[in-house]
């Protein structure tokens, strides 16, 4: 390539550093045309790299802002409740006593065991469409579906929970022997699993179409059946990424608020058992926000908010721990 | 870049001539011109209680047919309503509860209360063998909400509701989950007739519930009622007959067992009403009243000079409310509000006429 330009002209194997670095002093003879091409190239270069600084500095400020008005605006509550806050079993508005832990608690249950019920199929998904059928209109038919499940409104899960899933429940609980409620930590963690699903199906999908195909081949020509194959050799190479993918739906179930609102039962007694009424934090802040008129009750909402924030963030940073070990 | 120029100049003028169009329209539509300075002043802001909101917004409709007053109403709740009239952000405030003295020490000049309408918090139930209304005593009513009493056939219930056979399902409880006046309304009734609902849980807008399930709104109640067998929550009346919904008679202070209804809800307001109007309609002596009615008011600052604001603007803000408590009160059965009894009315009457003006009195 290098032998049909001409020597003047600054190429990638002429002097590539002199035209990064040297920028006022161009004192080897160029054409006048490709000085200023290359002028105007470093210009834009650097615009567009400054427009990315400031973008992610942007990003970072914001969650900080974020952070430091949950901080400053929860003092009310931290200096009056303390760390009884996080181990307190009653809310009572009226008596102004606020605990967050039936609320914690109901948060945490139904988000792993969102989790829970829906890896198994994230993971068949994502095993389906990225190894058995990448390809083909029935491929793409089932990746759109599941999709199309991350981009229903929030609201419309809760209403078809409380209409259809919420009687099915109730029927369950009747066999097993538990009060008919239909409403409760299960039926929440149900219509969660199934809203947080292409979250890790689609991630892992494209994870499992990476797996480089001499790989595969390779484990074929040795004799290995599908499932050896998926088993281990797509399994091993993809685990850092299918883990990333349930980290990104449990990031998902834990802030899901409308959904969950609608079927929990909202009741700020410890549940007993899964299938008893609770409450997650979001579900609280929503439900109260509008009508939290004493300063005290409106800053342990926004404590609770607070709180909700850190569990995000402990859960996250735990994860990419247990991502960094896996993969070694 | 010569078609984007010309498809931009189109979009301009369009605009423009969109624009002149309607000022057009207004100016001809509304009975009387209004130049920019005084259009302002036509359109008040209020905003709090979400219970009054169907009303409110017929009201202000038909306000708007009158005279071309232009009201902004947002139903936040009453606590927020209280909230952004204690900041000063809207002209009037609306609220199922009238402040207490907390809140009034939030304020930097004195309010007046005028109440509205009256609305009853009824208790619905989803029985559906039950062929009689069932009939409840204030008792029972604490008993069931704290869980005390968990099965429809509890001894209590079945003294109460002689001759009817009353099913061995378990009870559920449902009550609101968000902040509301309702729930107000129904825990103040329950305090005064319980004291150990008083001591236990106390009254307030959200409360520490030792029973049963949270719902978002009247929606929410009555969908969880309607579909759990067994349930038993408390709505507002006007929901509740819009729905459909059974509902008990509940007995009153007179030993009465009393339907609601928007004439017992009237006949439970007709007592003395104090001059500040800031009275509970909860369990109140008259004899076919129902026993869980509450008031709902407008509030406004008693001196009406306070940032900048016109005295046009507050004679308006006046004569809006004077009408809503006589004229407008002909929209309250339509939509299954309590319409005032004479006294409430007279009482905000005099509230309304010692709002002032930099000090002088505005309505004569």
């Amino acid at each position: 390539m290098s032998n049909t330009i001409s020597p003047n002209v600054i190429t990638r194997s002429n002097d590539s550093l002199r035209v990064i670095t040297s920028l006022q002093v161009p004192t080897v003879e160029k054409d006048k045309l490709s000085y200023k091409r290359s002028q105007r190239h470093i210009r834009t270069e650097r615009m567009f790299r400054n427009t990315l600084v400031i973008m992610g500095i942007l990003m970072v400020l914001l969650v900080l802002a974020i952070l430091v008005t949950l901080c400053v605006q929860s003092v009310p509550s931290i200096k009056s409740l303390g760390l009884s806050y996080l181990w307190g079993r009653t809310w009572d508005p009226v008596q102004d006593i606020y605990g967050a832990y039936p609320f914690l608690i109901g948060t945490l249950i139904t988000s792993f065991l969102a989790l829970i019920i829906s890896i198994p199929f994230s993971f068949a998904v994502a095993i389906f469409l990225g190894e058995y059928y990448p390809k083909g209109w029935f491929a793409n038919f089932i990746k759109n579906t599941v999709e199309l499940i991350a981009a229903v409104p929030s609201v419309i899960y809760g209403f078809w929970g409380l209409a259809v899933m919420v009687p099915a429940v109730r029927e369950i609980e009747m066999q097993l022997g538990y009060q008919p409620l239909g409403v409760g930590i299960f039926s929440a963690s149900l219509i969660l699993s199934i809203m947080i699903i292409p979250y890790a199906a689609s991630l892992g999908r494209s994870m499992v179409q990476m797996v480089p195909s001499n790989l595969k081949e390779g484990a074929y020509s040795l004799g290995a059946t599908k499932w050896e194959v998926i088993r281990s050799v797509i399994f091993p190479y993809t685990k850092s990424g299918l883990f990333a993918g349930i980290l990104l739906s449990l990031g998902r179930a834990l802030g899901e608020t409308m959904a969950v609102t609608m079927v929990i039962g909202n009741t700020s007694l410890l549940p007993k058992n899964i299938f008893a009424p609770g409450n997650t934090m979001a579900s609280v802040i929503a439900n109260e926000f509008t009508e939290a008129d004493k300063p005290v009750y409106l800053s342990a909402l926004i404590e609770l908010g607070l709180v909700l924030f850190l569990v995000t963030v402990v859960i996250n940073v735990v994860g990419k721990k247990v991502i960094s070990r896996f993969t070694k | 870049m010569k078609s984007i120029k010309i498809f931009a100049t189109l979009a301009i003028a369009a605009t423009m001539s969109l624009g002149m169009y309607s000022c057009n329209n207004s100016a001809t539509g509304d009975k009387k011109t209004t130049d920019s300075t005084t259009s302002d002043d036509n359109t008040l802001l209020g905003a709090g209680a979400t219970f009054p909101y169907p009303l409110y917004s017929k009201m202000f409709s038909e306000i708007n047919k009158i005279n071309g007053l232009k009201v902004n109403y947002q139903s936040i709740g009453s606590g927020g309503g209280i909230l952004q009239l204690t900041n000063k952000t809207v002209d009037f405030g609306a609220s199922d509860a009238p402040m207490n003295a907390k809140q009034d020490s939030g304020l930097s000049a004195p309010v007046v209360h005028v109440p509205i309408t009256a609305g009853a918090v009824v208790i619905s139930y989803n029985l559906p063998d039950l062929k009689d209304t069932l009939k409840l005593t204030p008792a029972i009513i604490s008993d069931i909400f704290m869980g005390k009493i968990k099965k429809w056939n509890d001894a209590k219930i079945v003294a109460a509701n002689k001759g009817v056979k009353l099913p061995a399902t378990e009870i559920v409880v449902a009550h609101r989950s968000d902040g509301s006046g309702t729930t107000n309304i129904f825990t103040t009734y329950l305090s005064k007739v319980s004291a150990e609902w008083e001591k236990e849980v106390g009254k307030g807008s959200s409360v520490n519930w030792k029973a049963g399930l949270g719902s978002k709104g009247n929606e929410g109640v009555s969908g969880l009622i309607k579909q759990t067998p067994g349930a038993i929550g408390y709505i507002e009346l006007a929901y509740a007959i819009q729905n459909n919904m059974s509902y008990a008679k509940v007995q009153n202070k007179a030993g009465n067992f009393i339907t609601p209804s928007i004439a017992s809800v009237t006949a439970a307001a007709n007592i003395a009403i104090p001059a500040d109007t800031k009275v509970s309609l909860t369990n109140t002596e008259a004899a076919d009243g129902y026993p869980i009615s509450g008031l709902t008011w407008i509030l406004v600052y008693k001196e009406q000079k306070y940032n900048n604001r016109s005295a046009d603007r507050a004679t308006k803000l006046l004569k809006m409310i004077m009408w809503m408590t006589h004229e407008g009160q002909q929209y309250c059965s339509g939509l299954n509000y309590a319409p005032l009894p004479a006294a409430a009315v007279t009482a905000g009457d005099a509230n309304l006429k010692s709002v002032t003006y930099d000090g002088k009195p505005i309505l004569q």
